[in-house]
């Protein structure tokens, strides 16, 4: 039929119908979010659903002397009170983490940080379970509290995990201090200290990056429902990581892992929140098993962003050597990680630090060192990668943040001083000293882009002028420039050095084309706003020749999804996204075969264009993929299996390493230390683009994360342990309002290995704009000799460091 | 972020109103827009046994001018104030002030009566209100009565309302003509409160300020009212010296907590810059 159709339609509409890879598609998801339609954890009612609730700890760091539930348990519609003493015979009182630790599920003996769950209350309604709460009676005796990671290991440090006091050997090698958890070393140490012992010029400073939280919109829940009957759990929740959740159940309870069912449904932002399995979680399927009822947890944002996963809380000594002429020679650098009361770090199991080692950043070091130490404080845990791959945005910051204070004390632009050390194209792939292997880049031509983009000499003439006119006291405006030069490492990861409680990151997909040549696609990742229900169907549609539209993608259910690793650390393109990609091609290989099959040919001859199979220099003997999905299961050729499907569980052979070049405009009043974005312009290089209009809107996101973080983000504790504004009032999270105009750029560098070149960009704007902020409002003030100011750069610090500079009168 | 359980009451007057504060006394608490109260309900930092809601009673409503005065409502929302076109061209100052308060959703459900009569120290009204020597009409068992902003506030959450009084009006005289009011805020971010504030109002006579009145935001327990910085510049001229000379003299009569908005010195000092810039701009304003 289709070789009788009067007018061929052109290869560029034909193209066009698919709305494959490189267009800008409209998010498909969004039809359902932006009306109301989503269903998110909450949305889940269940006949005879019950509600849990915590109470929590009010000190930070106390002795439980008793726990008295009796006034908890007589209020009418409460049905059970559980404590550390009923989850001890059933070994749930304390659960591991996936940094090899464990934590308390509900704490027994004493607790270490304010808001810690002590009791979980199962009501007939949330609002009962709320009042319950109050009711139960705690008694304490206070310990002192352990605040500041540079105390922790003194030798009269108060002791914090008594559970593990004695322990010398934690899960990554010896341990010194009862509150220390582990030393991580990487680079050559020798070699470096050699390279700053024959440094003509050496820089060392102490680069803070404060405590912040990802404070994703949906906070973290679940629905648990056990059928003691089949003696099958079903458990709904907010995971970045269904099937890891999955398994880590089915260890914890031992019910076995194909009789538990995990479902994350929407899921409203995780940014790395939603990675870990907490205390909730384990609770709500206690109590289902316990009630025999579905039972309902859902935090509230106090919850949030005092007791789930943290991130940051580093605090990293930079020290760079180079030669006068700016030529880094070497880079040291260590870091004091709190990791609060449990490590409970979402990291890859082997990398207690995350990929810290990508500090050498963009920059062609022929040698570096670091270490980190991580320690305990009576803080809440966590440490998870907030919009970035693991420890990622840290190791950015401090480079970032160190060749600035390199530039300044060379006298060298900023963007001079990295246009000398940065990694050449010829070099890649391009080691490391750290040991990463940078797959491609071509950074000189993405930061001359960026550089002409913003008209950069005209900026730095205009903020000269600004500066001798504020120093003839004509002014109280200031303007800053930040340069940032980024590479992210993303794509975790290959199984030769990546793993989660011992299961390799691999990602996977598999891909059924059903008689009409409609598809269903499923895979192990599991979006929370990414798009992937967009996105996976481009791929798709570019490698087999199906429109997008045609095309169903669902993640989340453990049920149906091949097994994956899940989403964070913008991992789903580098992998599900390359398994999705090596499925299509299983699928096309079958298709070649049916294609040749019906036109009679040798399947040699044929080849795939577009949508169709094609005898080769016949461009009008074709079938088109939908007459091949209907042949597959009509008439499959002799001795070929009917149907068209496949899966792909894709092992990276590498990471991938997208990178950028950011720069910000920064205008300061110094009288009230306010600063405002002038001008934002963000350049990324993440390889193939699948789709640009969603790359721009995870930029514009990213960048807005970064903009909270670099300039208010901050969750405080003050010197006993009381966690400060935990709550939308204090805790920055910009509006529509304060959030800056986005400019953004791009240059494409493919990556190598993936099998459509593609690199991930989710959380580069993160990784790149927290210092390209930091860096404008350090720079405004470098003229009059300030090193390093702290973030955040909120208003009242910017004014102080203003005044430590004695520009406030 | 659950409230204790609490029952409601929509009474649809003042006077029934007034009788359910008595009867239920302090278990009663008083809800108009609520988004200050129901905030702290939900915090449990407030836990009232009976919630009376007066969003029913139609005489709490309306912005009316008496005489010269101007006659607004307690019931007015924020979105209200702000769409009237006779008080924005008559008393802009509370348009401009409006307009700061928090986000368009909470300004369409926060009310004048509820910002001035809570007592706290972050909202914004309660220093316009002592700028420009209002007062609170109020009705009690007792039948009305007048309070004077200025000697209404007496620490955080206490004002001088009896438990079994309501706010039903504000009255404010116009301002003299060759002056202008004028509502400098620094704020984090919208939504938030003022980390310092200033109310200014000053007239102008032969190139001297003739009239000045000068009240801060969040920078004390109360609202404060600036009276010695604002006598200062009777007879001086506008200018960046007169106006540092107010902001330094209100600043010595701050006294604000150190919170996330910044350490109390940085705090105090702002006020002083929000003095000098919104005398700055009711100068300009009283000129044109």
């Amino acid at each position: 039929m289709n070789e009788m159709s009067p007018v061929p339609e052109s290869r560029q509409d034909r193209e066009a119908k698919l709305e494959g890879m490189g267009c800008r598609r409209k998010r498909v998801e969004d039809v359902r979010f932006t009306q109301g339609r989503g269903n998110y954890v909450d949305d889940l009612k269940l006949p005879g659903m019950l509600f849990g609730d915590f109470h929590r700890s009010s000190y930070a760091h106390a002795r439980i002397k008793s726990i008295d539930t009796s006034k908890a348990r007589a209020l009418p519609g409460v049905v059970a009170v559980l404590t550390a003493a009923d989850l001890k015979p059933l070994k749930l009182d304390w659960m591991p983490t996936l940094a090899g630790d464990v934590q308390a599920v509900l704490a027994g003996d004493k607790v270490l940080f304010q808001n810690q769950e002590i009791a979980f209350i199962v009501a007939t309604d949330r609002y009962i379970a709320a009042d319950a709460a109050d009711l139960v009676e705690v008694e304490y005796e206070e310990l002192p509290v352990l605040v500041d990671p540079f105390k922790a290991m003194l030798p009269d440090a108060p002791i914090l995990r008594e559970d593990i006091a004695d322990k010398t050997e934690g899960a990554h090698g010896q341990r010194r201090h009862p509150n220390h958890i582990f030393t991580w070393e990487i680079g050559d140490r020798e070699a470096t200290d050699l390279a700053f012992r024959n440094a003509a010029v050496a820089t060392k400073h102490l680069i803070p990056y404060q405590r912040v939280h990802p404070c994703p919109l949906e906070t973290c829940q679940s629905v648990a429902s056990f059928d003691k009957i089949k003696g099958e759990l079903t458990l709904w929740g907010t995971f970045q990581a269904p099937h890891v959740v999955r398994t880590v159940a089915s260890i914890l309870s031992s019910i076995p892992e194909h009789k538990i069912h995990v479902i994350a449904p929407d899921i409203g932002g995780g940014f790395g929140n939603k990675v870990g399995v907490y205390p909730g979680y384990v609770c709500s399927i206690v109590a289902s098993i316990v009630t025999g009822k579905p039972v309902k947890w859902v935090e509230d944002r106090m919850e949030n962003l005092s007791t789930t996963a943290f991130a940051r809380d580093y605090h990293m000594t930079a020290e760079i050597a180079a030669t006068p002429q700016g030529k880094v020679t070497g880079l040291r650098v260590h870091v004091l990680a709190d990791h609060g009361a449990f490590d409970a770090c979402a990291d890859p199991s082997k990398w207690p630090a995350g990929f810290f080692n990508i500090v050498t950043g963009s920059y062609d070091f022929p040698v570096a060192h670091v270490s980190v130490d991580g320690v305990y404080t009576n803080k809440a845990p966590g440490g998870v990668a907030y919009r970035c791959s693991f420890r990622v945005t840290e190791a950015a910051y401090c480079i970032e943040r160190a060749m600035d204070i390199l530039a300044a004390k060379l006298g060298l632009d900023p963007a001079e001083l990295r246009l000398r050390n940065l990694i050449k194209r010829e070099q890649f792939p391009y080691l490391s000293a750290l040991g990463w292997e940078y797959d491609s880049g071509d950074y000189h031509a993405a930061l001359n882009k960026a550089l002409d983009a913003v008209s950069y000499p005209a900026l730095r003439a205009e903020q000269k002028a600004m500066q001798a006119a504020f120093q003839r006291g004509e002014t109280r405006q200031l303007m800053g420039i930040g340069v940032s030069f980024f590479t992210e490492i993303v794509g975790a990861g290959p199984s030769k050095n990546c793993d989660i409680l011992g299961i390799a990151m691999f990602d996977s997909a598999e891909i059924r084309i059903h008689p009409t040549g409609a598809v269903i696609a499923r895979m192990g990742t599991k979006s929370q706003g990414q798009a992937h229900e967009t996105t996976y169907a481009q791929i798709i549609a570019s490698e087999i020749g199906i429109p997008a539209a045609d095309i169903m993608i669902e993640e989340g259910n453990t049920d149906t999804a091949p097994y994956g690793l899940g989403t964070y650390g913008s991992r789903s393109t580098p992998t599900a996204g390359a398994a999705t990609a090596m499925a299509c091609r299983k699928i096309k290989a079958k298709a070649q075969m049916i294609a040749a099959h019906l036109l009679e040919v040798h399947h040699d001859d044929v080849e795939f264009d577009i949508d169709r199979f094609v005898v080769k220099g016949m461009p009008d003997r074709f079938k088109t993929m939908k007459d091949i999905s209907w042949a597959a299961y009509h008439a499959p050729p002799p001795g070929l299996e009917p149907g068209l499907e496949a899966v792909s569980y894709y092992d990276p052979p590498n990471m991938t390493f997208p990178f950028g070049a950011y720069i910000c405009v920064m205008d300061i009043d110094v009288d009230t230390g306010v600063c405002t974005t002038r001008r934002f312009y963000a350049l990324d290089d993440c390889g193939t683009r699948i789709n640009p209009m969603i790359i721009e809107g995870q930029v514009h996101g990213g960048l807005t994360e970064a903009f909270a973080i670099a300039m208010g983000q901050e969750i405080v504790y003050d010197e006993i342990g009381n966690v400060q504004g935990a709550s939308l009032m204090d805790f920055f999270l910009p509006t529509a309002v304060e959030t800056p105009v986005w400019e953004t750029g791009f240059t494409t560098t493919p990556s190598p290995h993936h099998p459509i070149g593609a690199k991930g960009v989710g959380e580069s704007p993160n990784v790149g704009g927290v210092p390209a902020f930091s860096n404008a409002v350090n720079d405004a003030f470098t003229f009059l000799g300030s090193q390093h100011i702290a973030m955040p750069h909120d208003p009242w610090r910017v004014w102080k460091a203003a005044e430590a500079l004695g520009l406030q009168g | 972020m659950i409230s204790g359980s609490f029952a409601f009451y929509r009474p649809h007057t003042i006077a029934e109103a007034v009788a359910m504060l008595a009867t239920h006394g302090d278990a009663a608490r008083l809800v108009a827009g609520g988004h200050s109260l129901i905030p702290m309900m939900k915090l449990r930092m407030a836990m009232p046994d009976h919630l009376i809601d007066v969003g029913g009673i139609a005489d709490l409503k309306g912005i009316k001018r008496d005489g010269s005065d101007w006659l607004i409502g307690a019931l007015t929302t924020q979105a209200e104030l702000i769409a009237d076109q006779a008080l924005a061209a008559g008393l802009p100052v509370l348009r401009e002030t409006a307009l700061q308060i928090a986000d368009p959703q909470v300004r369409n459900c926060g009310t004048l009566g509820g910002n001035i009569a809570n007592g706290d120290p972050g909202n914004d009204m309660p220093a316009v209100m002592l700028c420009l020597n209002a007062r609170f009409e109020v009705t009690g068992p007792g039948g009305k009565r007048s309070i004077p902003a200025r000697g209404f506030y007496h620490g955080a959450y206490v004002t001088s309302l009896a438990q079994d009084e309501i706010v039903t009006a504000v009255r404010i005289a116009a301002l003299p003509p060759g002056s202008a009011a004028a509502y400098e805020k620094l704020k984090r971010k919208v939504g938030d409160y003022a980390t310092a504030a200033a109310a200014v109002a000053l007239g102008l006579q032969d190139g001297k300020i003739n009239f000045c009145s000068i009240a801060l935001t969040n920078l004390a327990p109360t609202p404060l009212w600036a009276e010695a910085a604002g006598q200062a510049l009777i007879g001086r001229a506008p200018g960046a010296e007169s106006f540092a000379l107010a902001g330094r003299l209100a600043e010595e009569i701050t006294d604000p907590s150190s919170d996330a908005r910044g350490p109390a010195a940085y705090r105090t000092k702002m006020g002083g810059v929000m003095v000098r810039r919104a005398l700055a701009r009711a100068a300009l304003a009283a000129k044109t």
